[in-house]
């Protein structure tokens, strides 16, 4: 699988660009997804990173992006649990796009 | 007309789907494939229940340690179907006795049915889907 250089250090990821080995994730790792991602991080992006994150410690999966819309909504607000939001932040799918910065694998079922 | 009961706001058919798990969690790849499938198949707001039956119990135990085998520990996952709208969890009565398991050796909450209403339950369903 493809290596590339971060922040000088070399990291793993699969042919999608996902990282492959989550304890190689940090801040520098975020960034770089994200510019390949062409998501401009601002501190909502964070904190959806940082949900997904937290999710993932938890159940050991990246979740659907209708699963992840719900979750966020219980712990954050509805006004932010919901598609608008979300994809206003990842344009190219929340769970995708969020979950690949966030150094978690595609979502089961993404659709 | 009966078709339309089956119709749920547009959205398409909706089926019951039951997947019978019947293996240990580690050892053949079939517990986590099945797992995958559950949760893809929640994408398309199925009525989906799950059995865990056998060695399928030992799927939801507490307190599972991956580390000297070298794989994935997705016990905590069977955690996340609830946020997946999967909430019907059944076990065989007779397979958790034979292991000396009770409910609160498991990491989620189910029911636990006798053979018979197990019976029923998949006699029940239009897709039985076994691993």
């Amino acid at each position: 699988m493809p290596m590339v250089n971060i922040a000088g250090k070399e990291v793993e990821v699969d042919e999608e660009g996902y990282l492959v080995d989550l304890s190689q994730w940090n801040e520098d790792v975020a960034k770089y997804m994200a510019v390949e991602e062409k998501v401009e991080m601002t501190e909502s992006h964070w904190e959806v990173v940082n949900f997904l994150r937290e999710y993932y410690a938890e159940y050991q999966i990246a979740p659907a992006v209708r699963v992840l819309t719900k979750a966020i909504g219980k712990k954050l607000g509805p006004e932010k649990g919901n598609n608008k939001y979300l994809y206003e932040l990842f344009p190219y799918g929340p769970a995708k796009q969020a979950c690949k910065i966030a150094g978690l694998p595609k979502p089961t079922g993404c659709i | 007309m009966s078709d339309m009961d089956e119709m749920d706001e547009g959205s398409g058919i909706v089926k019951k789907f039951m997947f019978l798990n019947r293996k240990a969690p580690h050892g053949t790849v079939y517990a986590l494939e099945g797992l995958e499938v559950v949760l893809i198949t929640a994408a398309f707001d199925q009525d989906v229940s799950m059995v865990f039956t056998d060695d399928g119990v030992y799927q939801l135990m507490k307190g599972i340690d991956t580390k000297g085998i070298e794989v994935k520990d997705f016990s905590k996952t069977y955690r996340a179907l609830e946020g997946y709208d999967i909430e019907k969890l059944y076990v065989d009565q007779a397979s958790m006795d034979a292991r000396g398991l009770t409910e609160d050796d498991l990491i989620v909450d189910v029911t636990v049915l006798p053979v018979d209403e197990m019976a029923n339950l998949m006699a029940e369903q239009d897709v039985v889907i076994s691993f």
